[in-house]
């Protein structure tokens, strides 16, 4: 008979030695995968893993594409470790592309130069709006934050479309759902380019700047100290006195405004207006992303380029390898399948169940 | 009173049990005669609930021999040692709250289904032993002292050779343990014999017939404890004479420090205890003690006194005079009161964090280990260290996690890092509940202390020796409702084991008006 029984104690190699081990466990399968699709498999994975690499611009579209991965996982990661769960990154993204983007469409030429950090701020704060949402619920009423900031996002997406289908769409755009042009109100919308010929701009910078102080802020301050005891034992919480209600409330602001940050940078930046579909998916990838990163700020830039490069390599691979457009969609799911086999191997062993009776010792 | 010669009705020989990095029982020899009351003595972790979880059938011996009426046996687990004729009773009850007496006794009882005869068969044993149950009660409804006859009538319903009991009179009060040893005695005298496990010296030395003592694994002594005086044995179970604390002479009592002045909370957990009307005063330089049984309102209270849960009126609880009944758990460890609480674990500290940020935990705000919102990790080590060495915390370091450290060592952390805040008022729940002698000596000493410089320090346990060993006066808490304090100098066993069994100064208190309340 098997037996599943924990382990007296995870290694911090092993720790982060499984998202390695997930990774390529992840490109054998998609390996035999390919060979029963009756697909080169080699081509295939060259076109998916290698090809995006191969070039600066391929770079600088995995930095851009990642942008807004990092930042969303950023904030939902310190939510996370106290046990917050913010599942609605998607809906409080779209609400600051929308707060970030309306300043850029009505108020950019009054605003002259400063109309770029002022989107930025409306960005945080309509991400932090939507996010207000569901803390003041919870810590009011007791409501699961996870249901609320979920189906949040939905109706973040009918927002969306009410207003480029509606009052927002370009009078001069042949009745295409979509915003003008920023850059065509204001030349102060432009995000500066990080490299040129390129689309990546200073949001990826920002971004990495962002990671440092989340990382100072878990490990160095008092407040990132509370965040984690209020995860690890809530009654060790209430005996030193921090206040979860504060932490929820600070945990889903800031998790909300950073995903309102990363709203506004793409319709700011490689979007350039707003558009009904803003993002991909990016505020759900972030929690894939958060937790390949095992909730640690280095851990989850380099699953966010991960998780960046399974997007870049999916398209590309439909352009190359003619593969269905689900291939991204398989990969992920691969990845997060074998993020968690690995981890459940990590923290248990399988047994042979022993006999009832001891053993001698020698 | 001698025992019959003869085999040994059980016999231990060489048993040595291995865990990954401990030897918990190392070559033990026992045996227990027939008709005798055997003390299974020991600190904490001296490898005594091994031992029995052996003869028990939980575990199984790596080594040595277990023989039973003189022959050897090999016990495979509890069915069959409850068919060699083993009853046990654990520490910790395995009783089903919402369920009856006697709902709870079938399930504990091989092989019956007719209920209306175990009813009979309960209602027999229970009077034939003085043990009074009602099976048709819900056990939630019962005080801790009947849910423990649950537990021993139904290990008397297998009518067991050897009855195996596992510090059964930790959670009773004098009163309810005298009628249990009676019954231990009506046991020993039908021929029964009774493995009893136990710390308490000054039980077992009117209790038992013989002793077997454990350290570290091993068994150190086999004595006569009616022979024996209670130091003796302190000495043997530990290994060195432990000093009794020591009061500073001429301390003198100041002003009030900690003042609750009619204090009454609903309890928010369902099951839980409601304060009623709580008055009590601790002034600078006193030790104040609150015994009671477990489950009668301390939780409450230290949560109430502790800020994690809110008076009604600020002036319920004061702070040398200042009303802080509204402020939180951190505004009142800033206003001078600090605390310890009962699990150390999860509550006192945090498992899965360093030392060094578990000393940040409590005293970051009163040892200043904050610079502008970020922590001073300097400073926080040097805070731990000291709380290392001060308080002779055995760990290889400060970077180890909280749960890696044994439960005394642990204690020692927690009750080493309030006290070194220097508080005006420090309130400790139970300092040395499951730690061993030496730690527990280690903890009052700086209780003593620290009452010594001038702080107020409240105690609340249910060790009544600890309570009279340091305390200066001793109130009792039972239902919910406080008693007045009585000198502990001046305070008899019986006076306190009647408050704590619920007889106070009204005596028309009806205790289910209270629960319902």
């Amino acid at each position: 008979m098997l037996r599943v029984e924990p382990r007296r104690e995870a290694s911090p190699a092993l720790t982060w030695a499984t998202p390695v081990l997930a990774v390529v466990l992840t490109i054998v399968t998609g390996f035999f995968l390919f060979l029963l699709l009756g697909v080169d498999p080699l081509a295939a994975l060259y076109a998916m893993f290698v090809s995006p690499l191969a070039s600066v611009y391929g770079l600088s579209e995995l930095c851009l594409k990642a942008t807004p991965l990092i930042l969303c996982a950023t904030g939902l990661a310190i939510g996370f470790r106290a046990g917050v769960w913010n599942i609605g990154a998607e809906g409080q993204l779209i609400l600051g592309a929308i707060f970030g983007g309306g300043i850029g469409l009505f108020w950019s030429p009054a605003l002259g130069p400063l109309a770029l950090p002022v989107m930025c701020l409306f960005g945080v704060l309509g991400g932090m709006l939507w996010a207000a949402i569901p803390a003041f619920l919870k810590t009011r009423l007791g409501v699961n934050e996870i249901l609320t900031s979920l189906m949040l996002t939905y109706v973040a997406v009918l927002v969306l479309s009410t207003l480029v289908y509606g009052p927002w769409k370009d009078p001069q755009g042949y009745g295409f759902p979509q915003t003008q042009f920023f850059t065509d109100i204001s030349p102060w919308t432009e995000i500066p380019l990080l490299l040129p010929e390129t689309r990546l701009h200073w949001g990826f910078a920002l971004t990495l700047l962002i990671v440092a102080g989340a990382w100072l802020f878990v490990t160095r301050s008092l407040v990132g100290f509370q965040v984690r005891v209020i995860g690890l034992a809530p009654d060790a919480a209430a005996f030193a006195g921090f206040s979860r209600t504060r932490i929820i409330w600070l945990t889903m602001l800031l998790s909300g405004g950073l995903a309102g940050l990363a709203g506004l940078l793409e319709v700011a930046g490689p979007i350039g207006q707003i558009v009904p579909t803003i993002s991909p998916g990016y505020g759900f990838t972030a929690i894939i992303v958060a937790f390949l990163g095992r909730l640690h700020p280095l851990g989850l830039v380099a699953a966010g380029f991960l998780m960046a490069l399974s997007f870049i390599g999916g398209e590309n691979a439909q352009v190359e390898a003619s593969l269905p457009q689900a291939t991204t969609g398989v990969f992920q799911g691969l990845l997060l399948f074998w993020v968690l086999a690995c981890d459940f191997l990590a923290r248990y062993r399988i047994r042979l169940a022993q006999p009832a009776v001891g053993r001698a010792v020698p | 009173m001698d025992r019959p010669t003869g085999p040994p009705l059980l016999e231990l020989r060489g048993i040595t049990k291995q865990f990954p990095g401990v030897l918990a029982n190392d070559r033990v020899d026992l045996k227990v005669m027939p008709g005798e009351i055997h003390a299974l003595l020991g600190e904490n972790g001296a490898g005594k609930s091994t031992l029995v979880k052996q003869i028990y059938g939980v575990l199984h011996p790596d080594a040595g021999e277990i023989r039973w009426n003189g022959q050897p046996v090999t016990i495979a687990d509890p069915h069959a040692a409850r068919a060699l004729g083993i009853g046990m009773v654990f520490q910790h009850f395995s009783l089903f709250e919402a369920m009856s007496v006697l709902e709870n006794v079938a399930l504990g009882v091989d092989g019956v289904h007719d209920l209306g005869a175990l009813a009979r068969r309960v209602r027999e044993v229970s009077e034939q032993y003085g043990l009074p149950l009602d099976p048709s009660r819900d056990v939630y409804s019962l005080s801790v002292g009947e849910r423990q006859r649950i537990e021993i009538v139904r290990a008397l319903l297998q009518d067991p050779k050897l009855l195996i009991m596992d510090e059964p009179t930790s959670v009773l009060t004098p009163q309810e343990v005298e009628r249990l040893f009676e019954t231990l005695r009506r046991l020993a005298a039908e021929g029964r014999s009774i493995l009893y496990i136990s710390h308490k010296l000054d039980e077992i030395r009117v209790l038992c017939h013989g002793a077997t003592i454990l350290r570290g694994g091993r068994q150190v002594a086999a004595c006569d404890p009616r022979q024996e005086t209670a130091r003796s044995m302190a000495a043997l179970m530990v290994g060195t004479q432990i000093k009794p604390p020591t009061k500073a002479a001429g301390a003198t009592v100041g002003a009030p420090r900690l003042t609750v002045d009619g204090l009454s909370l609903p309890s928010p957990r369902a099951h839980g205890i409601n304060l009623h009307d709580i008055r009590l005063e601790v002034c600078a330089g006193e030790v104040l003690g609150i015994a009671g049984v477990a489950g009668n309102g301390q939780a409450e209270l230290l949560a109430a006194l502790s800020g994690e849960m809110l008076a009604e009126r600020p002036e319920a609880v004061r702070l040398e005079g200042r009303p802080v009944g509204r402020l939180d758990a951190a505004a009142r460890r800033n206003a001078g009161l600090c605390f310890v609480p009962e699990e150390r674990n999860g509550h006192g500290a945090v498992p899965d964090m360093s030392l060094a940020e578990n000393a940040f935990l409590s005293g970051y705000r009163r040892r200043r280990l904050l610079a502008g919102g970020l922590i001073r990790t300097d400073r926080v080590a040097a805070f731990a260290r000291e709380i290392v060495e001060r308080f002779d915390v055995r760990t290889p370091g400060i970077a180890n996690l909280a749960r890696s450290l044994s439960g005394g060592n642990l204690q020692k952390f927690i009750v080493g890092r309030e006290v070194l805040q220097e508080p005006l008022v420090l309130v400790v729940a139970q300092p040395t509940w499951g730690v061993d002698a030496g730690a527990a000596a280690l903890i009052h000493q700086a209780l003593l202390d620290l009452a010594a410089r001038g702080a107020a320090v409240l105690v609340v346990s249910q060790d009544l020796d600890e309570l009279l060993a340091i305390t200066d006066r001793l109130a009792v808490i039972n239902a919910g409702r406080l008693s007045r304090a009585l000198r502990t100098a001046e305070a008899t066993i019986e006076q306190i084991g009647l408050l704590m069994g619920g007889l106070h100064d009204t005596p028309e208190h009806q205790p289910l008006e209270t629960a319902l309340a």
